[in-house]
């Protein structure tokens, strides 16, 4: 039996390994091949070495400006959503009446899809704004604290479900024995809940920050980086280079390898970070 | 051995998945139209067309504003589009390697007027398909309204430069009670992707003239720098339509072109600047005011010498090219459907009727004109003896990049966060920017 899988294991294991191929690792290398030539269509590139690696961002300051743009909204999201999904979970464990229909309400945002979001929420801004005569493009500090709504909106429901999971998994006798020695509320958060849901917050905070990183479809639908691309965001821009100049398709190739180098390095950083934070289960 | 035998399988399993995909047919013209709202005009023209010859017609349609990166990756495939659309000679400075020389096709040789074509050297790549124009349509019913009140003006004959244009429009702001009107001009539309009425249309009016003046050449290299001489006109027409406005000016980021032709449609406004394209959109409106003989076009008068003779913006940024890559077979099928198309009676009743096409072909009759008033508007402007069309500059405008930073510009300054000049300076910059490679 053993030996007869061994025999098959390219049969079992080649579609896998061919999909995998197909559509993930060698889009990946050509990708990064294609970011030192100029090319138009895919298949005539020409070798330009690290032009366009310079060209990014010498030619003009967007990527620069995104890259602060997107740092600065990632900070503020990230902060936002876990606080706010903390809370949450921290209330609906505590047995309240309802607890099930409030986890429910608050996880649907994220069922829906990021245009539609980015759509309503610009209705909605859009429609406060009305009364003082001015529209969620008038200043780039709307379609800032917009996009943050929206995210913390979207987002925190699901992060609340794995805070939920984590405080629900914290042993019962802690926390009883906790009590015994007469430790207030606030110790026993400290103390006790935050270390022990650590595990979470390491998903929580990987998931927010490259969620929020490499956010797009609330950004094109909400502002389109609006006005005059102050709230454009890394991958806006990408998008813009390549499809919106002819020409500069291999800057905007560069500009991909760089953010994908960038997500990965603060992913990583991050995720050691908070590991060493966790407990001992 | 059997690892060989596994290996063997599993690759003949991929290859013939492969093979349901690329169902490649020799006796077919596969064409890219880049414009969405005709597709299905185009699924009865591929029967027809088969029916009549036999030769199969695939149209593949891109979804609106996604045309160039369809392309993009469509040519790269082996199964690439035989027939596409440049949009000019920008265009064809993109995709040249692609573009066959079509000078000895006979759909060139039936072209009223070769100069309309991208040509370079003595080599012709794109035949325009489709004759297009825009002004500033106005509601004919509501101007006579005001001429009857007004001490000024007497009838259209009388607006004929952009200081008679301004004085009766300021005028008609003040009595646009009288009017039974919310504004002289629709929405100055300024939301992202919605803003090419200005950004591209408008400001091609400056640009035309400052090329003409200065005897630019078009297809040289005098394109990739500009001074934008006429800057303060264009300011100029620009501050009449947001101040003369039915939507206040820190509205204007929301509105979109729809809104624009709505309000016009419905009555609230007299002017909006727009093309013939958008008769559908005034006719589609639910519960519109405005009657057919109403819908009048006139030109852009922004303040430049001798505009009184100007016509209206005639042009198109529509043309046919055939791929240089495919077999020369093919090639030839398509050029027999792009002249079947503009020749044939069937075809010709398609360009005319339902696709609404302005066609600028000699195998069209004068009676072979689409029915819609803003076409017939074209056809007299077109016509009309003394009045000189201005053409469509707007195809070397750079790239999208420049179009997209001009209109946020544009939206800044309306909101008061930018002084017009450091609009002018920006066009110039960009403009410089995105020409360079």
């Amino acid at each position: 039996m053993q030996k007869s899988l061994k025999r098959y294991f390219p049969l079992f294991v080649l579609p896998t390994v061919a999909a995998f191929l197909i559509a993930f690792v060698i889009p990946f290398f050509m990708g990064i091949y294609l970011s030192f030539t100029k090319f138009s269509t895919v298949v005539d590139a020409k070798w330009v070495g690290f032009d366009n690696y310079i060209k990014a961002f010498s030619a003009n300051t967007d990527f620069i400006n995104a890259l602060g743009f997107t740092a600065l909204f990632t900070l503020v999201s990230v902060i936002a959503i876990n606080l706010l999904a903390f809370i949450l979970a921290l209330f609906l464990t505590k047995g309240l009446k309802g607890t099930n229909i409030f986890r429910t309400v608050f996880f649907m945002p994220n069922l829906i899809g990021g245009i539609v979001l980015g759509y309503i929420w610009q209705l909605i801004i859009n429609g406060v704004l009305r009364s003082s005569g001015v529209t969620l493009l008038a200043n780039s500090k709307y379609g800032f604290w917009g996009l943050v709504v929206l995210m913390a909106w979207q987002m925190s429901g699901y992060m609340m479900i794995i805070y939920i999971a984590g405080i629900q998994n914290i042993p019962v006798e802690l926390m009883e024995a906790a009590d015994v020695d007469g430790a207030s509320l606030s110790q026993k958060l400290f103390k006790i809940t935050i270390p022990m849901v650590m595990p979470s917050f390491t998903i929580c905070s990987f998931l927010t920050l490259t969620n929020s990183f490499k956010l797009f479809d609330q950004n094109l639908a909400l502002t389109a980086g609006g006005p005059a691309k102050q709230t454009a965001m890394l991958a806006l821009d990408i998008y813009n280079t390549f499809y919106g100049s002819v020409g500069s398709e291999g800057i905007g190739q560069a500009k991909a390898v760089v953010f994908f180098l960038m997500v990965a390095l603060i992913a990583l950083f991050q995720l050691g970070f908070t590991r060493s934070k966790e407990v001992e289960g | 051995m059997k690892a060989m035998l596994a290996f063997a399988i599993t690759s003949i399993m991929i290859m013939s998945l492969a093979g349901c995909s690329g169902g490649k047919s020799g006796n077919s013209v596969y064409y890219l139209n880049f414009k969405p709202e005709i597709a299905e005009i185009y699924d009865k023209i591929a029967v027809d067309y088969e029916n009549e010859t036999g030769v199969k017609l695939r149209v593949v349609t891109a979804a609106s504003g996604t045309y160039e990166q369809t392309l993009k990756s469509e040519l790269a495939k082996s199964d690439s589009p035989t027939l596409f659309q440049i949009n000019g000679p920008r265009g064809y400075a993109s995709w040249s390697e692609y573009c066959k020389d079509l000078k000895g096709t006979q759909l060139y040789n039936a072209l009223s007027d070769k100069t309309l074509a991208v040509s370079r050297g003595y080599g012709v790549y794109g035949i325009p398909y489709v004759v297009e124009g825009y002004g500033i349509i106005y509601n004919n019913s509501i101007m006579n309204k005001y001429f009857a009140i007004s001490d000024k003006f007497s009838s259209m004959d009388d607006i004929k430069s952009f200081e008679s244009l301004k004085s009766a429009v300021e005028d008609m702001t003040l009595k646009k009670a009288e009017l039974g009107i919310d504004g002289v001009f629709a929405s100055t539309s300024l939301a992202p992707g919605e803003d090419w009425r200005w950004q591209t249309h408008l400001a091609n009016v400056p640009i035309y003239y400052e090329f003409k003046n200065n005897g630019i050449d078009l297809s040289g290299d005098g394109t990739k720098e500009i001074k934008f001489q006429y800057g303060k006109q264009f300011g100029a027409i620009f501050d009449l339509y947001v101040n003369n406005s039915v939507t206040e000016k820190g509205l204007l980021g929301s509105k979109s072109v729809d809104d624009s032709m709505a309000e016009f449609a419905l009555g609230k406004c007299a002017m909006v600047q727009n093309g013939n394209w958008a008769w559908s959109q005034i006719s589609g409106v639910q519960g519109n005011v405005i009657k057919e003989e109403d819908i009048k076009f006139m030109p852009i008068y922004i303040g430049v010498q001798g505009e009184e003779s100007q016509g209206l913006c005639i042009g198109t940024e529509n043309f046919f090219a055939i791929n240089a890559k495919a077999s020369e077979e093919s090639q030839k099928l398509a050029e027999d459907f792009i002249y079947w198309l503009y020749s044939s009676p069937t075809g010709k009743n398609y360009v005319t009727n339902d696709l609404g096409f302005i066609a600028p072909f000699n195998t069209f009759s004068d009676s072979e004109r689409p029915e819609d008033p803003l076409a017939k508007e074209i056809a007299r402007w077109m016509a009309e003896p003394g009045a000189a069309s201005v053409a469509w500059n707007f195809t070397v405008f750079p790239n999208q990049n420049f179009k997209d930073k001009f209109g946020g510009a544009l939206l800044e300054y309306v909101q008061g966060s930018k002084a017009w000049t450091d609009v002018e300076q920006l066009v110039v910059e960009q403009w410089k920017i995105e020409s360079g490679e």
